[in-house]
């Protein structure tokens, strides 16, 4: 099989509903973007499951490296105070 | 924590202080029943079993359109030909989901389907039994659709998170599709004398291999013990299959129609179901490519894809244009 | 494990992959609610909507063939959707003349004979190569988007009502169409010859499209004189032929009368397969 008919893998984010953000549902392969957009309408919105769609190409998405996972997640670990359960005294006081 | 992961015998070579870190960050994921995402590291066997299993689901389904989509322009009404076509759209649908899960794997689809055309990659074998009459659209919808949501309602929870979010998608849909097959069975047996025993005749011939669905008995089931270690599987074969029989036994009561196996009945001692024997040679010497329909299946497949080449190919041709003459 | 508790176990996955998995049957024009609260047609508004029924049924019938055949699963997929949509077209029209003469979409469909058909030539035209198809696609659904758009404003309220959902998903035909000439037009030597050689087999059959009968005259504000939607298709089809590096065929047109049930000769064929099981059990439900 000739590497020049690979269509590229696309991811797909839909929208359920105005108000919500897009989420990841899965990917597929089109030869463009055009039909990728196309195809993710026929395969991931069949039973109304969207109001919106984006793709993006496999490969152009960044991700954190997980082999870095402790160093890259951990310096929130230990704020405390950047949730509101940190604060005790305030307990009780009303529309606080 | 012990390694899920047995060591291959012959394999001497030691593994580094990293591996051994990831194998034991891989193990406590394990352990407290979290998911394996697809940039972690994982053990190759693991990996393996899985590409396996993820890609093999997905050649089921693909395949699994065929005797179904033979049916589609002879449906008898025009509503049970609309159900007819989504059903069996969304089984193209299911075979995507999946194949973009083993996707993450690091197998791109074209290989996984390069296996499948050179029959590298098994499938299903239930498919490679002929649909002859359309009371066999019902039989497959109630047993081998019912059997398929037993199998994979457990593994929404399987440990691979891609495999697991896809199944989810797969059985949410799926519940139209085994309802559907029960009512055109129950249509048929509260029609006319020739529609009952065509009902008869499909369940006959589905009831046998749909229990064989869920593999072979565990004793002869080495690699499932692996499965489950690992959080793939949740159930073994047999569980699946008694929690199966014991649907159908009911479920059969409604329809008016009866199953194949005079043998079938509730242990109260053993809390089992007792069934007859299965015909594990059969089974086998279907997977094998045997059966009555595998050469036409396979065949039909390699037909679509030797005859969109040339759309595929244009399609490609197209956009490498585009994007040249946007450099330009 | 009963469908009740199979939901709620596929529900305890959280609310992320819930929303991307939400299932809801929409709110549209079905068959069914045309049976049951559509108005009696006249004889007249029932042959017409007959003549779109037809149209619809045999297309789907045809598309419905790929299903399991096509170059990419996406594209199984995609024309699945279609093949689906039109089928749903079919039934409206089908299901709404029927009511005039007591008679079911099923009755319709399996029950008459290849003479009482009105369907046109173009959607008989075997499904050959896929561009084939898409060629076949684009001369129809350019002509049923034109077409429905019309019909949306018909003094008759159920044909436009059912144009009204139909001329939707028409459009997006349309779309699938135009997306795909484009890219075979312009994609390789090959396929550049494949889709020349399309537009040569089915343009005998577009002039077929466009004929006035007596009923589209008699039905005025309710039906649409296809003759008036000539010019706009001619302009549409052009363009996209233009994009698309291909040009209308030098070829005839064909004597066609499916309007008169006189039919291409593949459309007895297409009856047998879809008629067979219905007629080997009458008065059966299924």
């Amino acid at each position: 099989m000739s590497q020049q008919n690979n269509w590229p893998l696309w991811e797909v984010f839909v929208r359920s509903s105005r108000g919500l953000s897009h989420v990841h549902a899965g990917s597929l392969h089109a030869p463009d973007a055009q039909m990728a957009v196309r195809n993710a309408r026929d395969l991931y919105t069949r039973r109304n499951e969207g109001v919106s769609l984006w793709v993006v190409k496999s490969e152009d998405i960044i991700s954190s490296d997980p082999d870095e996972k402790d160093a890259f997640f951990e310096s929130p670990q230990g704020k405390d105070y950047r949730h509101a359960t940190y604060y005790k005294a305030s307990e009780g006081v009303k529309h606080l | 924590m012990a390694p899920t992961t047995p060591q291959e015998p012959g394999l001497s070579a030691v593994p580094s202080y990293e591996e051994e870190q990831s194998q034991a960050r891989f193990d406590a994921l394990i352990g407290k029943d979290s998911r394996i995402e697809p940039r972690d590291w994982m053990p190759d066997a693991y990996r393996k079993t899985l590409t396996r299993q993820v890609s093999q689901h997905a050649h089921s389904e693909i395949i699994g359109m065929q005797p179904e989509a033979n049916w589609i322009t002879r449906a008898p009404s025009l509503k049970r030909k609309s159900i007819l076509m989504a059903k069996v759209q969304d089984e193209a649908g299911h075979g995507l989901y999946l194949y973009s899960a083993a996707e993450t794997l690091g197998t791109d689809r074209d290989e996984l389907n390069d296996q499948l055309l050179t029959g590298r990659a098994k499938y299903s074998s239930i498919f490679n039994y002929p649909a002859r009459s359309w009371a066999d659209m019902g039989a497959i919808g109630w047993l081998v659709d019912g059997a398929a949501i037993a199998n994979q309602v457990p593994l929404c929870r399987a440990s691979y998170g891609p495999y697991g979010r896809a199944m989810v998608r797969v059985c949410k849909e799926e519940s139209f599709h085994q309802r559907q097959g029960f009512e055109i069975l129950l249509s048929l047996s509260r029609g006319s004398e020739a529609q009952k025993k065509m009902a008869q005749d499909a369940v006959n011939r589905f009831y046998e291999p749909a229990l064989m669905m869920f593999g072979p008995p565990d004793e002869q089931s080495p690699n499932s013990k692996q499965s489950m270690a690992w959080n793939i599987k949740r159930f073994s074969n047999d569980e699946l299959r008694q929690r199966f029989v014991g649907m159908i036994a009911e479920q059969v009561k409604v329809l008016g129609l009866t199953l194949p196996d005079p043998e079938l009945r509730y242990d109260e001692e053993t809390k089992q179901w007792i069934h007859k024997d299965l015909n594990w040679d059969e089974f086998m010497a279907v997977i094998k490519g045997n059966g009555p329909v595998n050469a036409q299946r396979m065949e039909r497949r390699r037909e679509a894809h030797r005859e969109g080449a040339w759309v595929r190919e244009a399609a490609a041709a197209y956009a490498a244009k585009q994007v040249q003459s946007e450099v330009a | 494990m009963n469908h009740d508790e199979l939901d709620a176990e596929l529900d305890s996955f959280g609310d992320a992959l819930a929303s991307a998995t939400r299932v809801t049957p929409g709110n549209a024009l079905r068959p069914e609610d045309i049976a049951v609260g559509g108005a009696k047609p006249s004889e007249d508004v029932a042959r017409y909507a007959l003549t779109l029924g037809d149209d619809a049924l045999i297309l789907a019938q045809r598309l419905s063939h790929w299903i399991s055949r096509a170059p990419e699963l996406e594209e199984d997929i995609a024309l699945g959707n279609i093949a689906l949509d039109v089928l749903g077209h079919a039934r409206s029209f089908l299901t709404y003349a029927g009511l005039a003469w007591d008679k079911t979409e099923d009755d319709l469909a399996y029950w008459r004979e290849e003479d009482d058909f009105t369907s046109l030539w173009i959607v008989e035209q075997p499904n050959g190569h896929f561009g084939v198809t898409i060629i076949r696609q684009l001369i129809v659904s350019v002509f049923q988007h034109l077409l429905y758009s019309k019909l949306t404003e018909s003094a008759d309220e159920t044909l436009a009502a059912i144009c009204a959902k139909a001329v939707k998903e028409v459009d997006y035909h349309r779309d699938h169409a135009i997306q795909w000439t484009i890219r075979l037009g312009l994609g390789t030597e090959e396929s550049a010859a494949k889709m020349r050689h399309a537009l040569e087999i089915l343009w005998p059959y577009v002039d077929e499209m466009f004929q006035d009968l007596e009923l589209h005259r008699k039905l005025d504000g309710i039906a649409v004189l296809p003759s008036s939607l000539r010019e706009a298709w001619d302009k549409e089809i052009n363009a996209v032929l233009a994009d698309s590096g291909l040009e209308i065929p030098k070829t005839g047109q064909a004597m066609a009368n499916g309007r008169g049930g006189e039919h291409s000769e593949h459309l007895g064929f297409i009856l047998a397969e879809m008629q067979v099981l219905a007629r080997k059990h009458p008065g059966a439900s299924w």
